[in-house]
């Protein structure tokens, strides 16, 4: 079926979205996902999607940050531009604490939102599941559940029999 | 963001959101404020804020065409008002960190209608910070070199081993995180936006800063992780950045900066000035916009507690103040406190006391912390009173110089007024530009809200059952 994306069923409110999650995971679809105006516990998980990535891209990024931000500094004041201030070392470390610091949380901070929207595919303009003309309430109050058309065991009617077999406000095809 | 804990807890005595919520009504409510038609009340407040901006203009022209000789600053007193502002500014901005960091990583449910406009005052109260130091460069297009290192033709570097430069990294790294998390929490907002905008270029332009979002639960799942390693890493920031700022201070050897005691006082002075400014700004957004189901009695109780507590802590410092300069022995010190007691400035003393020691203890009264004008009148004292504290630190310890013959006092001129009241006209222009174009009150958080409230209350009734 390539002229589908997958099916979208809608439902009340977090609490039944999650349970339709669960019971398409226990059902044997993988390829889907849900939609929600708002975060809810557990139901990435509930669908198989629970590694966390975002710390290890931050703590990569701290490193970073900390590191180059330290070696700017004895670059430029121990072999750049050594200064003999009252004969004290020119590798006076305690006093660039401050600046080491600062660049690692700078860095981690920038980690932190562009590790986020790649992992997320974002900026992302365009999504099949725009098209369902309800989906703006995904933003708002709609709860959508999407079990997509690639999924090995998708197959219309049936996947269609399953979501209306929980109990969905309704159930729509996205067109890709 | 944050725990999906109910909200019932014996702890919490009143909600964090007005009954009778749900999800549609918390959207609707919080985009109609963007969606409608322009108030003509904020047309005439945009009008004054516009006006008093144009001071800033006025003031920033004549200071790089003349000079800082404009100004009252001279010797002995070569740090005035731009130093005061800046460190005032900077201050206030603390308390939207302290909000969206200090109390998500702690799990303040109250928090959550607070910290969008907090978190705008912080930028927009850094931005005028910022201004400061650029204009007391005198020439701030030369100010590149003195300030960051980047190679020039000159090969001069900045000092590393001095307060003012961990200072520009400090704030400068302070902007850019603030501007992240805040616009990481604006996120799923301008989703919203994007899908209740009517007009075409309002729908582009929310569609593109919204970047697609489309409330995945795999989106949400590392949005939520984002979001807490960005409070985790804001938190030491936001105590490093004023903690940098008293070093300043601290780090010279003038009597009366040279204590130990100045980063923690500045940090809690930050806090303190800071929640002032959020109820100054607050409270008559609330009432204009009639957000009182958001930002309840709970609220404006727990902010009064804040500024109790950071207000105690300063009054800690002043008496810290007193003890150092009599147990350091030191006659320079003494001389200093007995100076600032009785001296020229005495009664700028005693008003701080007035404004930041006695007024503020009538929070202790809870019909006081509950009373929005009772707390406007509270938070303007202190606005006051932080600005006198600077004012204070700065120009009383400069004033008497080690040798008596270089002693003066400090007269400030009609273009230090004009300056700092410029940039107070900016920060409330930008205010109200965001108050028109952004959600006020972060409002996902508040259907999370809504979410915890119904699961709440599900629980209590399930448990009447039994």
């Amino acid at each position: 079926m390539a002229d589908l994306y997958g099916l979208l069923a809608e439902f009340d409110g977090p609490d039944e979205l999650l349970k339709a999650a669960k019971a398409a995971y226990r059902a044997g679809y993988r390829k889907m996902d849900a939609f929600s105006p708002m975060p809810i516990h557990d139901l990435s998980e509930s669908m198989g999607y629970d590694k966390h990535r975002v710390p290890t891209i931050v703590l990569i990024c701290a490193l970073i940050g900390a590191c180059s931000g330290f070696g700017l500094q004895y670059w430029i004041s121990a072999i750049d531009y050594p200064l003999n201030v009252g004969g004290r070392p020119l590798l006076s470390w305690p006093s660039f604490i401050p600046v080491t610091f600062e660049l690692g949380v700078l860095f981690s901070a920038f980690g932190a939102l562009i590790g986020m929207l790649i992992l997320n595919g974002l900026p992302r303009p365009y999504h099949p599941v725009f098209n369902v003309p309800d989906f703006e309430r995904a933003s708002g109050d709609g709860f959508f559940f999407c079990i997509e058309a690639e999924d090995p065991q998708f197959d219309v009617s049936e996947t269609r029999a399953f979501l209306e077999g929980l109990n969905p406000k309704k159930v729509d095809d996205v067109e890709p | 963001m944050g725990s999906s804990a109910p909200i019932k807890d014996p702890t919490m005595p009143a909600p964090v959101l007005g009954p009778g919520q749900t999800y549609t009504t918390v959207t609707q409510k919080l985009s109609a404020i963007i969606t409608s038609r322009t108030p003509l009340g904020w047309i005439a407040a945009m009008l004054i804020a516009g006006g008093i901006l144009q001071l800033l203009m006025l003031s920033a022209t004549w200071l790089l065409i003349k000079g800082t000789g404009i100004w009252g600053l001279n010797i002995p007193v070569g740090w005035g008002w731009a130093i005061i502002n800046f460190v005032w500014w900077i201050g206030i901005g603390h308390a939207g960190t302290l909000i969206s960091a200090i109390l998500l990583l702690m799990r303040q449910q109250w928090r959550n209608s607070i910290n969008r406009f907090a978190e705008a005052m912080t930028i927009f109260a850094v931005m005028c910070a910022g201004m400061f130091p650029l204009l007391h460069t005198g020439r701030p297009w030369l100010a590149a070199y003195w300030l960051l290192p980047y190679p020039n033709t000159m090969s001069v570097w900045p000092q590393f081993r001095s307060p003012l430069i961990w200072d520009v990294f400090a704030v400068g790294t302070y902007f850019t995180v603030s501007l992240i998390f805040w616009y990481l929490g604006l996120i799923p907002d301008f989703a919203t936006l994007r899908d209740k905008a009517k007009h075409k270029i309002s729908q582009l332009i929310y569609g593109v800063l919204s970047m697609g979002w489309r409330g995945s639960a795999k989106h949400w799942f590392n949005y939520e992780m984002a979001a807490l390693l960005l409070a985790g890493v804001s938190t030491p920031l936001v105590l490093s950045v004023h903690s940098i700022v008293s070093l300043d201070f601290s780090v010279g050897l003038i009597p009366g900066w040279h204590a130990t005691i100045f980063p923690p006082y500045f940090v809690a002075g930050a806090v303190y000035a800071g929640f002032a400014m959020v109820l100054t700004l607050g409270l008559p957004i609330r009432y204009f916009y009639g957000l009182h189901d958001y930002i309840t009695d709970r609220h404006l109780n727990n902010m009064g507690k804040v500024m109790l507590a950071t207000g105690l802590i300063v009054a800690y410092g002043y008496a810290m103040e007193q003890f150092f300069a009599w147990y350091s022995a030191s006659p320079y010190e003494g001389y200093m406190m007995q100076n600032r007691m009785h001296g020229p400035y005495a009664s700028t003393y005693w008003s701080l006391i007035l404004c930041n020691v006695a007024v503020p203890q009538l929070l202790w009264i809870k019909r006081v912390r509950l009373s929005p004008l009772g707390l406007f009148v509270i938070s303007m004292f202190i606005n006051v009173g932080m600005w006198l504290e600077r004012f204070i630190i700065v120009v009383t310890s400069l004033h008497r110089d080690f040798m008596p013959s270089s002693w003066d006092l400090y007269h400030s001129t009609p273009w230090d007024w004009g300056l700092y009241a410029g940039t107070i006209g900016f920060f409330l222009f930008m205010m109200l530009l965001f108050i028109r174009v952004m959600p006020v009150i972060n409002i996902f958080e508040m259907r999370q809200l809504v979410s915890n409230q119904r699961r709440a209350e599900r629980g209590t009734a399930a448990s009447a059952d039994d």
